[in-house]
């Protein structure tokens, strides 16, 4: 067990590899009851997210979520969200657990005086489990009559899971395949008969129970950004490469002007880039990228070894001029340079079954 | 999991077959460490000083220094181990990973014996 924002949390269950391998070609089943739920309610909901959210809120219909970011005025990022609508008057923002505590603060701080708007932290309301993988449909189908095909990626219902009523079930996830995260009340008698129920239903798909480690090797692969990591209050929009989720240039947000304002001043000087290692050795969180002749370049904000793509692979920072496919740069692995070339990401896309998720 | 008795272990939780001079790391390790992906193996020949680093072992989650238990000269390297490192989580106390002739064989006699290692794994793990 690791302390993860407070929560005790297992890093891994029966192995990571394991685990990731059985999200890959199976199913898994995540406890994210970690991650926190920021509920917007009143006619002034949608005009609080606006001006919070980068992502255009306005465009989403009932029963739809949406990636975005909340942004402080320099462009840099408070934190990664998902929005989930309701209703016209409901919204509801998951946010990441690390950072609730921060995340909260900063939304009464910008939104709080906004007329016609209740926001409530109900994180402690919600059990959030993830059930992820090919067979991820098939093993909840199981276990409600919600008709599981007719949600579209990025889209959610209503329905009963295992005899409990109206659970918010979503088509979303952060593993780079296909999967639901349900929304259960947050008792543990329920929890755990859910998630027991849940395990039995995906046995013959070989459903294994997922720790923080598999959920880390899986949205690196679908390079899928981290708070912390990837994104942070020290890092813009531009430079973690996610200005296509935003309403930039359409529609004012907290962090907007200074976006637009370095757009016209000639754009970020650095950006995010996939490496794979080219000689042996996994780069980490933190190594230094050095040209190849050892200077230092940049940072490495995740790495690992690759379960699904039994390669070595990292995200890291990196000046412009070397972020083209193909360049080499070094990693520093404790005191010696390793060979890395940068290459496309997602390192991994799942086979199209669907539709994309709504940018 | 039973410590073999005829090895001794480090804090740091490697073991070492006296009679084979061969070197390891115990089933407490690479269960903390899970899937191992990666050896980094010293050179045959090299130094290697008791209480010092003489490589490293990576698994998915983490990287791990490896310290040598004893002082001497590595005489052999377990090469199997450079394409197929998981035999370390398959069976800790067989994968050897290398081989020393040491420079002063009661150094041994400082190590942990196997019921000490145990008592020692117990109570970190509380």
């Amino acid at each position: 067990m690791v302390d993860f924002g407070g929560w005790d949390m297992p890093v891994e269950y029966s192995g990571i590899t394991a685990e990731h391998m059985a999200v890959r070609t199976g199913v898994g089943l995540f406890d994210v009851s970690h991650m926190g739920d920021i509920q917007f309610r009143g006619p002034g909901s949608l005009a609080a997210i606006q001006a919070l959210s980068m992502n255009d809120a306005s465009r989403l219909a009932m029963g739809q979520a949406q990636y975005s970011a909340m942004l402080y005025p320099q462009g840099t990022f408070v934190d990664d969200i998902l929005v989930h609508k309701f209703s016209d008057n409901d919204y509801l923002l998951v946010i990441n657990a690390g950072t609730r505590e921060k995340d909260y603060q900063w939304i009464r701080s910008q939104v709080g005086s906004f007329a016609g708007v209740h926001i409530s932290d109900y994180s402690d309301h919600y059990t959030q489990l993830a059930i992820q993988g090919p067979r991820a449909q098939e093993t909840l189908a199981k276990l409600t009559k919600t008709d599981l095909g007719a949600i579209k990626n990025y889209w959610f219902t209503w329905g009963t899971i295992c005899g409990v009523p109206n659970t918010l079930i979503a088509r979303t996830g952060y593993t780079g395949e296909d999967g639901f995260e349900i929304y259960l009340p947050s008792d543990e008698p329920t929890s755990t008969r859910v998630w027991n129920e849940i395990m039995g239903a995906g046995e013959e798909f070989g459903i294994l129970a997922c720790g923080l480690g598999a959920r880390n090797t899986l949205r690196l692969e679908a390079a899928m950004s981290l708070y912390g990591h990837e994104i942070s209050e020290d890092v813009n929009l531009f430079e973690a490469g996610l200005e296509r989720f935003s309403k930039l240039g359409k529609s004012d947000f907290v962090g907007s002007q200074a976006l637009l304002h370095l757009q016209q001043s000639g754009g970020p000087k650095r950006k995010l880039v996939g490496l794979e290692m080219i000689d042996r050795g996994i780069a980490r969180d933190g190594y230094k990228v050095c040209s190849l002749d050892g200077k230092e370049v940049g940072y490495v904000t995740s790495g690992s070894p690759s379960p699904y793509l039994k390669k070595n692979i990292a995200l890291a920072y990196v000046p412009l001029d070397r972020t083209a496919p193909g360049t080499e740069v070094a990693v520093e692995v404790r005191g010696n340079l390793v060979k890395a070339k940068v290459v496309p990401t997602p390192f991994y896309r799942r086979a199209k079954k669907q539709a994309t998720p709504v940018k | 999991m039973t410590y073999p008795a005829t090895y001794r272990y480090t804090k740091e939780h490697e073991w070492i077959d006296a009679t084979a001079g061969k070197v390891g790391i115990t089933d407490y390790a690479q269960n903390t460490l899970g899937d191992i992906v990666f050896v980094d193996l010293p050179k045959v020949g090299s130094k290697v000083e008791k209480g010092k680093v003489f490589g490293s072992v990576e698994s998915v989650k983490a990287v791990s220094d490896l310290y040598s238990p004893v002082t001497g000269t590595v005489v052999e390297v377990n090469e199997e181990l450079a394409t197929a490192p998981e035999k370390i989580n398959t069976d800790a106390h067989t994968a050897w990973i290398l081989k020393v002739e040491m420079t002063d064989p009661s150094e041994v006699d400082q190590l942990l014996s196997a019921a000490d290692y145990e008592k020692f794994v117990k109570e970190e793990t509380h």
